[in-house]
């Protein structure tokens, strides 16, 4: 590795202790970002020439904070007095670097639930994960000038609410984490959902959740749902090698070649989820990775142990009450007590998933494996107009294809 | 999620086309795309919008891949549905891109009245794997 390279690594990882700690000092997160920014510049051209400082944190917060009382004096008086402890600081102190999490606390501001998580994924991205704007705008296929702008947007918002810079309190913790639980799982799925090959920086979205996601479990160990997200991730992104073929077309999971599933991810997301799920507070993301383990842990499609998958379902659609859960029970009903009695379950979701192409989908697959192939594509077919996926467009049309 | 939303030239019943209108009536359906355009920017939610000249300077093109392309110029009878202009938004969910649609739909025509002209809402497809 270059000293440039090892000295860029070494910025992105200190970055959001930076950030929080220059946050935390001046209590907004939009002016302590663009210090961070001119420190973090400082240090990537100084410190590949001159050599990395004893205490990197410490030298990033000190000019981030110098750059930040310039900044204020050339402002005014007003906002200067509002920071009148920054400003006090000498300039070439060395603050000791932050006792307190600073990177978590971070994290819990950006998936503030002041905003949606469409806003909420940029702003973390930036701010935690460390990532350029230009990056960003890459992965999510926008203009760079719209992810600004949705970006300065987020950190607009998070000032409006008035949220401090403070871990969240025990009377709003549930609802804090969860939110930033649901911003990581989105981000997690967004690059988990990139075609291979040409769609790089979305699929770099997913290594950046998992990223994060364990930097929460670091800080958070014993809680279960933190882990059951993690666990959730791995034995999904396990799957990954396998899920597409030679031409990028998708591969479902009965067809898949098992062999090329990543046996270390595996591991590391079963005893993740076998550990968490005895604590008692069963949540939806340790129950869905719990799912992705019984599938994972299967040598074979057929030795798929699915009536413990149809009870965990079960469980999932008593706690969530979402229809696509119990789309999913359907199909595994059908796994158990036969094709006829996952069609009978999806009767109660023509009304809430009307339109939708997945219970179209999910009918025409229990209709080929019930022996009425006519049926069977008459229901790809519409379920291939609606999808917005061409991948699931193609092998919608395929299965079509193959039955008629 | 990103959408496209499409307006078209066709002629709405009891409204003018356009060419007809008074020179302040125009003057306030552009205004009223204007603060659209501005309010998509600043959201972060506009990834494109263009408006295409009228079916007076287009062309229309077919080959059937052996001899000269076969090149028709307009102007097309107003009837014939004609692309007028698009927005390319990427958006929360269909609700907000429905939205945005709305308030296009109700820009102001002539004497100020919305014309209510019809946009379509159209996802974009993706090249993602959907979960």
């Amino acid at each position: 590795m270059t000293q440039t390279a090892s000295v860029e690594g070494l910025l992105r990882e200190l970055a959001p202790q930076v950030l929080g700690a220059v946050t935390r000092r001046c209590g907004d997160i939009d002016d302590a970002e663009d210090a961070v920014q001119e420190a973090l510049l400082a240090a990537a051209t100084q410190w590949p020439a001159e050599g990395v400082p004893d205490n990197p944190t410490g030298w990033l917060i000190a000019v981030a904070a110098r750059r930040m009382t310039d900044g204020l004096r050339r402002e005014g008086a007003r906002r200067r007095r509002e920071v009148v402890a920054a400003s006090r600081e000498p300039a070439d102190a060395q603050p000791p670097v932050p006792d307190r999490d600073d990177s978590l606390t971070l994290l819990f501001l950006c998936c503030h639930p002041a905003l949606t998580p469409a806003s909420a994924i940029p702003l973390t991205l930036r701010a935690v994960g460390g990532l350029t704007t230009a990056e960003i705008a890459r992965a999510f296929l926008v203009p760079e000038a719209t992810m600004a702008q949705r970006i300065s947007r987020a950190k607009q918002r998070i000032k409006a609410s008035g949220a401090p810079f403070a871990m969240p309190t025990r009377g709003e913790w549930d609802e804090r984490l969860r939110s930033v639980l649901h911003v990581l799982y989105l981000l997690f799925t967004e690059g988990y959902g990139a075609s291979t090959g040409a769609q790089v920086a979305r699929s770099e979205l997913s290594a950046e959740a998992i990223r994060l996601t364990r930097m929460v479990h670091a800080s958070l160990p014993d809680d279960p749902e933190v882990a059951g997200l993690l666990a959730l991730m791995l034995l999904n992104e396990a799957r990954l090698p396998a899920r597409t073929g030679h031409d990028g077309e998708l591969v479902p999971l009965a067809e898949q070649d098992r062999s090329q599933w990543d046996r270390v991810l595996i591991e590391e997301g079963v005893a993740l989820v076998s550990a968490a799920l005895p604590k008692g507070a069963v949540g939806e993301y340790q129950l869905q990775a719990a799912i992705a383990a019984v599938h994972d842990e299967a040598a074979t499609a057929d030795e798929t142990d699915w009536p413990q998958i149809l009870a965990l379902y079960g469980l999932l659609e008593r706690m969530t009450g979402n229809p696509i859960v119990t789309l999913n029970r359907a199909v595994a009903t059908a796994m158990v007590d036969g094709p006829a009695a996952g069609l009978a379950l999806l009767e109660s979701l023509d009304e809430p998933l009307a339109g939708h192409h997945r219970l179209d989908a999910v009918r025409a697959h229990l209709l080929e494996m019930d022996g009425d192939p006519d049926a069977a594509i008459a229901h790809y077919r519409e379920a291939a107009g609606r999808t917005t996926s061409v991948a699931e467009q193609h092998y919608l049309l395929a299965r079509a294809a193959r039955l008629s | 999620m990103k959408y496209m939303l499409l307006m078209n030239y066709s002629a709405i019943p009891g409204v003018p086309p356009l060419t007809e209108w008074a020179p302040e009536d125009i003057k306030a359906s552009g205004a009223h795309m204007g603060a659209i355009h501005e309010e998509l920017t600043a959201n972060g939610e506009l990834l494109g919008a263009e408006g295409l000249s009228g079916p007076a300077a287009a062309k229309i093109v077919t080959h059937d891949g052996v001899g000269a392309p076969v090149v028709t110029d307009g102007p097309f009878p107003e009837s014939k549905e004609f692309l007028a202009g698009y927005w390319l938004v990427d958006v929360e969910s269909q609700e907000r891109a429905i939205e945005i649609a709305a308030k296009t739909s109700a820009a102001p025509g002539p004497g100020g009245k919305p014309t209510a002209r019809t946009i379509e809402v159209r996802p974009v497809m993706t090249r993602d794997i959907e979960q």
